[in-house]
């Protein structure tokens, strides 16, 4: 395999040029997101001349207008809008550690699944003692279940070699069947129209602002810099990104890459299950069985759009925070269902890997001789021997 | 077959073969309808593989086409009445459907070739933005139209009923039961399979496709354009993809519902791994994902008697639940065990950049 490393990453302090830097890396996120929106207007204009009967030009600045309305432009709206970010910043984090160590972590959405259950279930068992005990309780549970289940694709492409793309998607299935059985079965509770686990008591993340701004999204902020700590600034770090840069190089150099495949991949499964427990113990403080999350796809949107770096994907788990947030007021007041942020996100998406569309709509120069890190992910696909 | 019943571990297979043996006549069919998506959507990941492309949005493919099959043949329906014809029940807005789902999986088939061929994106990435792109636009399209019109639809092809003397003969009746007791896209699926694995090891085309995905530079010194090829299969693939979609939404299920590939596509990729990227390979793995998922409805529906001995306890003790997650379980273990062994197109997963004249 001969695919370009990408250069070493640089460690210098230069202050300006760094911010330079950040600057030109942030360019075609941030205009792929702004010819999105401009191609979500597009949408939602040609879909209600099929919906409504007629077109009405006017209902994108109604429906951004709405939207910015129940995200940005009150305190409540601020909450929620932190409310949906914390689970992106959790989520998008462990897709883009992932990246970083050239994985491809698809299987956020049932890592996220093992951790709100295993959160639901030590919540309930201690939800009569104290919050100290309860919340570190529930959360260490939801990042072990988290982490196990992200074991499991590391160890099968350490061992195997099979790749973790299709066998996260299977993970994801599975884990969806055995959170149902568990509730139907042994985690439920008898007493309710419907199944589901036991209220998890003082294991609730307290309400720190508003209405429900609780504990939740602190953690998922704090984590972000120990995330940037261990990647740029520990040895350990240093092994993930020289495998995800080129695998042979760090054998060569003499790292384990099957052990940082497995470490990283647990690692990942640990973050998306604490965004997991966030929701349970911070929100709903039960689980039914009916229990769906999405966030294995916005996860890999927020992870991509930005760039894989921690300061990234806090901003765009902001920005789609915003998104989720708006949506139901611009669902109720612009008529446009809120399905249109998934279709504002694959649009995104598509302007972010087409980046020759945006540069040439935005007159940006491409940078020469980089090769980014999201573009190393299918390197693994067609190797038979184990990492 | 009884007295086998009583050994250890042995006695368990005994009664399992058994049991397969009862609720086989009924479920054979079912496995072909089951295998039907899956094998489809591995001749489309055989195609691009084989030309060194990586397709993981063939899920994407999928459930586009089936959205705008569905869409497609119920507004035909409408303006055109449905008028059974005399072949599978099939109607002009059925036949509008299929052809509507075929094209849309070459439009977006299109995009993946655009972006992994032309854009040397990663493939993967690509892939996956075609996922999430998929699962919303139907979302949101299925929310405005569908919804809104419970009595849009054009009904599905009718399965053809082969005649009771074929039927009848145990065993081999059974087995000509699976494949013929289905409707037209079915039935279809072996023909396109030998056809494919026939082309590919056999033709000019399938010598070129195989050239391109294992060396390109050496395909391109002896004058094959690798782009071409690469954007020509993974044009073709997308046919199948399509007819996949089309598929589910006009052959086995009436209706449109969010989401409803439910990972197959991702299945028909282990088959491809699984098959050793051959078609007829592809789809014995495809029969077997499928018998996966029978056996899982089988033992819900018919759960062993207690005549069977230990199995009835077996069966009843693993929760039901765990069924249904069974081709994916099946999946994980046959990929984790098989992937090693099998050799990818050499050239798979790299984008080709034609010799720079620097």
């Amino acid at each position: 395999m001969t695919s370009p490393a990408p250069p070493a990453p640089k460690e210098g302090r230069a202050g300006a040029s760094r911010w330079r830097a950040a600057w030109r890396a942030s360019l075609v996120p941030l205009c792929a997101v702004i010819l999105g929106l401009v191609v979500g207007a597009i949408i939602m204009v040609a879909s209600s001349g099929v919906a409504a009967g007629g077109f009405q030009p006017l209902l994108p600045l109604q429906a951004y207008g709405a939207l910015l309305q129940g995200s940005v432009l009150s305190f409540n709206g601020l909450v929620s809008t932190a409310v949906q970010a914390a689970p992106l910043i959790l989520a998008g984090l462990a897709v883009g550690i992932g990246f970083k160590a050239g994985l491809f972590n698809i299987g956020a959405s049932g890592q996220f699944l093992l951790g709100a259950i295993a959160a639901s279930a030590v919540g309930y068992q201690l939800a009569a003692s104290s919050g100290w005990v309860a919340i570190p309780a529930a959360m260490g549970a939801a990042a072990v279940a988290g982490a196990a289940w992200g074991f499991i694709p590391g160890a099968l492409k350490a061992w195997t070699g099979a790749h973790e793309v299709v066998t996260t998607i299977m993970l994801n299935f599975i884990a969806a069947t055995v959170v149902k059985y568990l509730i139907t079965g042994p985690f439920g509770v008898s007493g309710f129209s419907f199944d589901r686990t036991g209220d998890v008591g003082n294991a609730a993340l307290p309400i720190l602002f508003g209405r429900d701004g609780h504990l939740g999204i602190l953690i998922a902020v704090a984590v972000v810099p120990v995330i940037w700590w261990l990647l740029w600034r520990s040895t350990l770090g240093f092994e993930i990104r020289t495998v995800g840069a080129n695998p042979s190089a760090a054998r060569y150099a003499g790292m384990h890459p099957g052990r940082l495949t497995i470490f990283t991949m647990s690692l990942c499964g640990l973050l998306a299950g604490l965004a997991g427990a966030g929701q349970i113990l911070g929100i709903s403080h039960f689980m039914n069985a009916s229990y769906s999350t999405g966030i294995g796809f916005d996860a890999i949107t927020v992870a991509l759009l930005g760039k894989a770096h921690p300061v990234g994907i806090v901003l765009a788990a902001v920005l789609f925070g915003i998104m989720r947030a708006g949506s139901p007021l611009m669902q109720i007041s612009a008529g446009v269902p809120v399905e249109i942020v998934d279709v504002l996100q694959a649009v995104i998406l598509l302007f972010l890997t087409a980046d020759v569309i945006v540069r040439r709509v935005f007159r940006i120069r491409a940078p020469k001789g980089t090769v980014d890190e999201l573009q190393t992910v299918t390197r693994t696909y067609g190797e038979q021997t184990s990492v | 077959m009884d007295w086998l019943y009583g050994i250890p571990v042995l006695g368990v297979l005994a009664q399992l073969v058994a049991y397969l043996v009862e609720v086989f006549p009924g479920m054979g069919p079912i496995v072909l309808g089951l295998a039907t998506p899956i094998a489809l959507g591995a001749l489309c990941g055989i195609l691009n593989e084989r030309s060194g492309v990586v397709n993981i949005g063939i899920e994407g493919m999928m459930l586009t086409s089936a959205f705008v099959s569905f869409l497609v043949a119920g507004l035909a329906a409408g303006a055109l009445g449905s008028q059974a014809g005399p072949v599978f029940g099939a109607t002009l807005a059925l036949l509008i459907g299929v052809l509507a789902g075929i094209a849309t999986g070459v439009l977006v088939s299109l995009l993946h070739a655009w972006l992994s061929i032309s854009i040397r994106a990663d493939q993967i990435i690509s892939g996956t933005i075609i996922n999430i792109a998929a699962l919303g636009i139907t979302g949101y399209l299925n929310r405005l139209i569908i919804s809104g019109n419970p009595r849009l639809g054009a009904g599905t092809f009718r399965s053809f009923s082969p005649p009771d003397f074929l039927t009848d003969i145990p065993i081999v009746g059974w087995i000509l039961n699976m494949f013929l007791a289905k409707g037209p896209i079915a039935m279809s699926v072996i023909v396109l399979v030998i056809v494919v694995q026939v082309l590919l090891f056999r033709s000019r085309w399938g010598l070129r496709t195989r050239a391109v995905g294992e060396h390109p530079r050496a395909a391109e010194t002896v004058g094959i354009d690798v782009i071409v090829m690469r954007y020509r299969n993974v044009l073709i693939g997308g046919v199948f993809a399509g007819l996949a979609g089309a598929f589910l939404t006009l052959e086995s299920n009436s209706s449109f519902q969010n989401g409803m590939t439910a990972g197959r596509g991702f299945i028909a990729l282990a088959c491809v791994i699984f098959g050793r990227w051959t078609p007829v390979g592809a789809f014995g793995a495809a029969l077997l994902f499928a018998s996966s998922d029978a056996l899982g409805i089988a033992v819900q529906l018919r759960p062993p008697r207690a005549e069977f001995g230990e199995l009835a306890a077996i069966v009843a003790a693993i929760p039901v639940e765990i069924y249904s997650a069974l081709p994916y379980i099946v999946t994980l273990i046959v990929l984790a065990g098989v992937v090693g062994r099998s050799t990818a197109p050499a050239a798979v997963g790299q984008p080709y950049e034609k010799e720079s004249r620097t």
